[in-house]
């Protein structure tokens, strides 16, 4: 059989010579490519050769786009016919501390429109620091029959009127996540929307929101769902209420609990623990807001399956925390709040042999008066108990040097290594030197490493480590370190996988701009704020690489020539139309 | 010790406290500047932290704020730092207030001879001995056992609290109720002081 027979007419450019070289028949091809998932790999196919190009693109179904700004929809549609699902990345990551100013953009309703015309059968949008409003949720509604999977990260701009019109008309949907959002709550009316012959719901997560909601409309949504896998609750639902749902959907494998802390009768507590002992596929637990000790071992009978435990909004003591953990030997993923202090993280080193991902988070973060908290001590211990780990969060008031060393000596499987000495600048506090040396050690010992976020005292000696040891890192946040341009030299010139690179308050200028000129179109983006950054220098840089976007966020009053907040990204959609005025875009 | 000159015009009891610790220990000076890059941190004592103001003078940090001669007032934040979400922030803000209204009780807990003070939870202790053991753990010292009649003799030291009169009384008299609600800060006293406050 001849391949050029079973070609299609539309694509096929120097069809003789490809012919040649191509073995397999467009539709097999399509057909092996379409096992493929991952989306490098797939990138990595469209560019073999312009056979593999066309039957990647025909055979793609799901698109992921770091940056909504650098493509157009009418450039992906173009591109891809067959997209059932997308996943699309707006704002920069400072967004989330407020750094980035307001409507500064990544609006999906362009999309949208572009969506409902290209691909009428999309399933899913997954969406992270965009904005989108309460509008373009109903447009979303009943613009996609086939509708199953909305997930909003950090997103913003929208209400709870929004989450009610997708209730109201997505006939089909399978996952409704809401996590961490800039969302007006209006009330909880939203979840009565769902039509009461509505069973297809597998995911439900509104923990982020505050409001009641209807428990019994709940209560018989959960009852009907019989697919229900993950069901992350808000805080307004009670423990006794869980017992309830949890009756229910034995069947469930992630939860998330709303407040823990209620007083219960003796029978209530056994009735609780009874339900929690027969959900067997349980392996995340959520949620535990305000959770009380004493109602923590309701919990036991699930904790020997799990795998990812979040305590991050449960202050727990490290007493309480070692009792729980006593019972959970197969975690491989823990986040708790620094209550546990070093005694808790002692205990996470002593159970949890398996653990792969550690984050500690700050319940005290502006005050400064508390001495509580984690130091280097519990960090130290984890690593003694837990080899395999590999990705943490880390924050705390004190780090040294040495605890840093022995900790990767223990650990030299890192891929994510973010810690963060809350106070900006601060030195060794043993021996007061700069902490250079630590993530020196970190980059010679983990030469997996992806992502690095960095804090305390940092010379440029810092940034001479990464830039001649991090070889596969990608990610890179810098905050109130370094001495010169060199530093960021160093870094621009030497990790050659750098995708990411976000600093704030650091002493980098236009030299060190300039030295990534040659790097940034094979990057995905560079943030710079509060450093030594002219505009002319950005105008420099936007002179020299046409196909990055150079946008400079200037704040009130400050000097003409500075440039306060810069954002450089490429881009094969050309500079955008929808910057605010405090955007200016070079 | 330049800083004992600004306590004599003071007229808290502070002043006439005969401690050893450093003055400028507590923060009973509600003005205390401290360099954003060294900060205020308890377990350092006051003169390490000096010299490294001195040290970090050189150093080209932007830290946001004002330059590294005149350190900003010590509750000064920066925007955005520590880098955490919002929600979080929101969220961990109404579980603060949970705690503060129903749990964690907070005081200050001095000890004759140490450099720094500490900070103990009441409310974590149910009882008197489980208190004095954890004073004892943390700061590595023998308080022995209370006695009604005896106080805390026989014992290296003695713990005291300060009631909401000013008045210094031996921890362990009354209910732990009582205790909780009246107590306003520890010192744990050298038992030959104390040795005057345990026989009337």
């Amino acid at each position: 059989m001849e391949p050029s027979e079973l070609k299609r007419s539309k694509d096929s450019p120097n069809s003789d010579e490809s012919t040649r070289r191509s073995s397999f028949p467009d539709e097999v091809l399509e057909r092996v490519l379409s096992l493929l998932k991952s989306h490098r790999d797939r990138s990595s196919v469209s560019l073999v050769c312009k056979d593999w190009y066309n039957a990647e693109r025909w055979s793609r179904t799901h698109v992921f786009i770091g940056n909504c700004y650098s493509v157009s929809p009418e450039i992906v549609a173009r591109r891809f016919p067959k997209i059932r699902s997308v996943t699309l990345k707006g704002k920069p990551r400072f967004s989330d501390f407020n750094l980035v100013p307001e409507n500064w953009g990544a609006d999906i309703h362009a999309w949208l429109v572009v969506f409902a015309a290209k691909y009428p059968f999309l399933e899913e949008l997954r969406l992270k620091r965009m904005a989108i409003s309460d509008e373009s949720l109903e447009f979303l509604a009943v613009s996609f029959p086939n509708f199953k999977a909305l997930s909003l990260l950090s997103c913003d701009g929208f209400s709870t009127n929004g989450l009610a019109a997708i209730a109201t008309h997505c006939k089909n949907l399978t996952e409704l996540d809401i996590q961490e959002n800039g969302i007006d709550d209006k009330g909880g009316s939203w979840l009565s929307c769902f039509p009461e012959s509505f069973t297809s719901l597998e995911v439900l997560n509104f923990a982020n929101l505050s409001s009641d909601i209807n428990f019994d409309a709940l209560e018989r949504l959960v009852g009907r769902c019989k697919s229900m896998r993950v069901l992350k609750l808000n805080r307004s639902v009670s423990l006794e209420q869980l017992q309830r749902l949890l009756v229910n959907a034995p069947q469930l494998a992630e939860l998330g609990t709303g407040s823990f802390s209620e007083e219960l009768t003796f029978r209530q507590y056994v009735e609780l623990e009874s339900a929690l002992s027969n959900c067997q596929n349980m392996h995340t637990l959520y949620g535990l807001w305000d959770a009380k000790g004493i109602y923590l071992p309701a919990l036991y009978p699930v904790c020997t399956h799990l795998t990812f435990l979040n305590l991050s909004y449960a202050a727990l003591r490290s007493d309480e925390l070692a009792k729980l953990l006593a019972h959970c030997p197969r975690l491989k993923r823990l986040w708790v709040l620094d209550t546990v202090e070093d005694k808790g993280l002692e205990a996470v080193g002593l159970n949890c042999p398996l653990l792969e991902e550690l984050r500690v988070f700050p319940a005290d973060p502006f005050d400064e008066e508390i001495i509580h908290g984690v130091t280097e001590a519990g960090f130290v211990a984890v690593s003694f108990g837990c080899p395999r780990l590999h990705y943490v969060l880390y924050f705390c008031r004190q780090m040294t040097n040495a605890a840093v060393a022995t900790i990767v000596q223990n650990c030299p499987d890192f891929t994510h290594f973010r810690l963060c000495i809350m106070n900006p600048g601060q030195p060794d506090y043993i021996t007061n030197e700069p902490m250079d040396e630590a993530f020196g050690a970190v980059v010679k010992t983990c030469t997996k490493l992806q992502r690095l976020s960095v804090s305390g005292r940092l010379t440029d000696l810092t940034f001479e480590y990464i830039g001649r040891y991090a070889k596969n890192l990608e990610t890179l946040s810098v905050a109130f370190a370094g001495s010169s341009d060199w530093g960021m030299q160093c870094v621009m010139g030497g990790c050659s996988k750098l995708r990411k690179l976000e600093i704030r308050d650091c002493p980098f200028g236009n030299a060190a701009l300039l030295s990534g000129l040659e790097k940034y179109e094979s990057m995905r983006s560079l943030w710079m704020s509060a450093c030594n950054v002219t505009m002319n220098g950005c105008r420099l840089l936007a002179r020299e690489m046409p196909r990055l976007n150079v946008e400079v966020m200037k704040e009130d009053g400050s000097d003409d020539s500075q440039a306060d907040k810069v954002y450089v990204y490429r881009s094969i959609a050309g500079p955008r139309r929808d910057a605010p005025p405090s955007v200016l875009t070079l | 010790m330049e800083r004992r000159v600004n306590y004599e015009n003071d007229l808290n009891l502070m002043a006439t406290e005969p401690r050893l610790g450093l003055p400028g220990c507590g923060d009973d000076e509600p003005q205390r500047k401290t360099n954003p890059s060294i900060r205020n941190n308890k377990r350092t004592v006051p003169e390490i932290s000096e010299v490294s103001s001195s040290e970090s003078n050189s150093s080209i940090t932007m830290s946001g704020s004002d330059d590294q001669d005149s350190p900003p007032p010590a509750k000064e934040q920066v925007v955005g730092w520590p880098p955490i979400r919002s929600n979080r922030k929101n969220c961990l803000q109404s579980s603060k207030r949970n705690e503060v209204e129903g749990m964690g009780m907070y005081v200050k807990v001095s000890v004759d001879g140490a450099p720094y003070l500490r900070k103990i939870d009441l409310k974590v202790y149910g009882r008197y001995p489980q208190l004095l053991k954890a004073l004892e753990n943390m700061f590595k010292l023998t308080i022995g056992a209370y006695s009604k009649r005896e106080g805390y003799n026989g014992s290296d030291y003695a713990p005291t609290y300060e009631d909401k009169d000013g008045d210094w009384m031996l921890v362990g008299d009354v209910p732990r109720e009582m205790f909780i609600s009246s107590c306003k800060r520890l010192r744990i006293m050298k038992g030959s002081e104390a040795r005057g406050l345990g026989c009337v």
